[in-house]
């Protein structure tokens, strides 16, 4: 029993930065009918981004944890989202814009070769700022102390304070984003050109700003899992968001691509399959080989039969 | 504007660099026959990642090769030739070494070549070389396989006459940390890999001379290369309560679950073999305690390494000889002393080929990693391997031996 709720954290703490990931996809998605393949590498620049604020606060290591958790950690994600956002809206203007009334084929190749140039790009181009460290291959990420490598054990379970940090981070964020949908005149419009993208226009909805909303929030909470994956894995690399970003893409399509509240549901859903499959599948095909056949699995009987995703007949609410 | 510009000379500098590529292979091969006059040319190839990830190995290899080279052209060790090196750039990548491999055997001044870092490049370049007669010598290939082909347990077979190495192979690793192992008085192992051939191959030999000398392994995990998150396997291992885990495969992954390991609690050694005997891997996370096997003694002790790293050190090279340089050192070396034999009746390059390989079987001699010589599959003759720990943030070796 113990393993049981072991494995639940482990796996609602995978969930979580599946779920924070994937509401950037499903967001787009549910605007401009967009995959954005690119995604993945905004949660990766995020954490580069977190990481570089990081070096130019001087490299803190010895601050205390209070002093860690209030002041170091807020900065290093507002210097995240910050990078993240510049590249998304940056990626957006450049190279879907053009190319909005192009065949739908053509903004997704696009996206995956932003996908392939930013990867490469920190790749090659990290290290030359001077005083960073190469991104050839993975950097370890700052500690945040009172949270990096601290636990809390709860009767045989151990829970990670990175895994506290990442539930909670998505646990304020769907808050934020059920406010920013229903609450705010931009989210209000995002419902609506999702809806109806000329019928908004004629209502006088700037569509284009709506877009650029859009790709904001989503890389704003990318920016928020790339800070979660560096603290509960303790290393940052410009692969981080190829199998993330691809990850995300299933749990959004779990849970119905272009709802966000599906996006959260098919994180968790998905991080959860994928820790139990490793613990509670008997025999040889449940081993931690197979968990990720298992999610698959699973993916491919929603699917069959509720193509339209977990929560994905609700077309009225996405956004 | 700006952007197009940009894209036509990223064009231009393409198709430049695929043509004077194309060329230079064929202008070194038709401007070898005139030069072969008083002092003949014999060259002797490197296939090794030059640049990329690994190219610290890589140019460690290259230089060491180059040392030797140099060394036999100063004392006149093959009278009447003179050694050339040709090194060229594999990425750590199959697809680039057999061109590599290629672009040499077209050259018919090339009469070996050391390399591959990679046991995944030299599945690419040994049938190429082998179809052209040249001696192959890797300083770092570890796959059993390579030598006494895919059923090497049961029905050792060689499947390329030309191959060759100077390092011990992942079947004498396994059985080395599992002969460790047991005399520390460790009963209880859990193993994980990383599902690729070396990883798969390093648990599968550890497990079983493990479990012949008495002990438990108490479960057996795999995780994905590309993971980052391995807390799931973490717990599912901790219940089996192991007192170390050993892992196969490379320190990108065993860095991170060394790390991920300790922080669930699970606070247990980490061994891995030679894929995690490498700085970065405390930098990712391994932490003191973890443990690695790697081929061969610690050069630096060694009294017969003593004349490779002056000479190394003299020589002015700007990259440091790194793992395998010693290795790669007595590769050429054991190369030349083929070409010994077989260049001194030879009137061109090409036509000693055949006669290096079959030279090859009886080169014996004190190299800078010991006694270099070779069985009846190409492989080292030498089994000394080394068990290092991770102690103040720093490898350590903690014993050398011979495996048992």
């Amino acid at each position: 029993m113990e393993l049981f709720f072991q494995q639940l954290i482990n796996g609602l703490s995978l969930g979580s930065l599946y779920a924070l990931i994937a509401v950037g996809y499903t967001v787009v998605y549910g605007i401009v009918q967009l995959i954005n393949f690119a995604h993945g590498e905004i949660f990766m620049i995020g954490a580069f981004g977190a990481y570089a604020t990081w070096m130019v606060l001087g490299q803190p290591t010895d601050w205390s944890a209070p002093l860690s958790i209030l002041v170091l950690l807020p900065v290093m994600i507002i210097g995240g989202i910050i990078a993240s956002v510049t590249v998304a809206l940056l990626t957006e203007r450049l190279a879907y814009r053009p190319l909005r009334n192009a065949p739908r084929l053509a903004p997704l190749i696009s996206a995956i070769g932003v996908s392939v140039f930013l990867q490469e790009f920190v790749r090659l181009f990290y290290g030359r700022i001077p005083g960073f460290p190469d991104a050839k291959s993975a950097i370890p990420f700052p500690v945040v102390h009172g949270i990096s490598g601290e636990i809390i054990q709860l009767g045989g379970v151990t829970i990670q304070m990175s895994a506290v940090f990442t539930v909670g981070a998505l646990v304020v964020c769907t808050v934020f984003l059920w406010f920013f949908v229903n609450r705010t005149k931009t989210g209000r419009a995002m419902v609506a050109t999702s809806q109806d993208p000329d019928t908004a226009r004629l209502m006088g909805i700037n569509v284009d700003r709506v877009i650029m909303a859009a790709f904001a929030v989503g890389a704003g909470l990318a920016a928020i899992a790339g800070v979660a994956h560096g603290l509960s894995y303790g290393n940052i690399g410009f692969r981080m968001g190829f199998l993330a970003g691809l990850k995300a893409f299933t749990a959004a399509v779990l849970g119905g691509i272009g709802n966000i509240n599906g996006a959260v549901v098919g994180g968790l859903v998905l991080g959860v399959t994928e820790a139990m499959a490793t613990t509670f599948i008997p025999g040889q095909f449940g081993s931690s080989a197979w968990k990720d056949v298992w999610a698959f699995v699973l993916l491919i009987l929603v699917l069959v039969f509720r193509p339209q995703g977990l929560l994905g007949a609700k077309v009225v609410d996405r956004a | 504007m700006n952007n197009r510009s940009f894209k036509l000379v990223g064009v231009a500098l393409v198709a430049a660099s695929l043509a004077f590529t194309g060329c230079g292979s064929r202008t070194e091969a038709s401007t070898g026959g005139s030069t072969g006059g008083a002092t003949k040319v014999a060259k002797i190839g490197v296939i090794a990642p030059l640049s990329g990830d690994l190219s610290a190995m890589g140019l460690g290899i290259r230089n060491s090769v180059d040392l030797a080279i140099r060394q036999a052209n100063d004392t006149n060790a093959i009278p009447g030739w003179k050694l050339e090196l040709a090194a060229e750039d594999d990425q750590a990548t199959p697809d680039v070494g057999k061109n590599a491999a290629t672009k040499l055997a077209s050259d018919d001044q090339v009469v070996g070549v050391v390399g591959t870092l990679n046991s995944g490049v030299a599945q690419s370049t040994i049938p190429v070389l082998d179809a052209a007669k040249i001696v192959q010598v890797s300083p770092a290939n570890t796959n059993p396989a390579l030598t006494r082909g895919a059923d090497y347990l049961t029905a050792p077979k060689r499947p390329n006459a030309n191959y060759f190495r100077t390092c011990t192979t992942d079947d004498v690793q396994g059985p080395f940390a599992a002969q460790y192992l047991l005399g520390e008085g460790i009963k209880k192992v859990a193993t994980i890999h990383d599902k690729t051939p070396y990883g798969q191959g390093l648990v599968t030999e550890f497990a079983k001379a493990f479990k012949a000398g008495g002990g438990e392994v108490v479960d057996a995990e795999t995780i994905n290369p590309d993971d980052d998150n391995f807390s799931s396997v973490i717990s599912k291992v901790q219940t089996a309560a192991p007192e170390v885990v050993y892992y196969g495969g490379v320190y990108s992954e065993a860095g991170p679950l060394s790390k991920q390991m300790k922080g669930a609690g699970l606070k247990v050694p980490l061994m891995g073999g030679d894929g995690i005997y490498d700085g970065n891997f405390i930098k990712l996370g391994g932490a003191d305690g973890d443990l690695a096997t790697s081929v061969g003694a610690p050069v630096e002790t060694l009294d017969s390494a003593k004349a490779f790293l002056e000479g190394y050190q003299k020589a002015g090279f700007s990259e440091g000889y790194s793992a395998y340089g010693a290795y790669a050192y007595d590769a050429a070396n054991a190369i030349i002393n083929a070409l010994k034999v077989s260049l001194a009746s030879a009137s061109d390059a090409k036509s000693a080929r055949q006669g290096t390989i079959d030279a090859m079987a009886s080169v014996s001699f004190e190299g800078a990693t010991g006694k270099v010589a070779f069985d009846q599959y190409g492989d080292s003759v030498s089994r000394v391997l080394t068990v290092y720990a991770v102690d103040g943030g720093k490898w350590v070796a903690k014993k050398t031996g011979e495996l048992q």
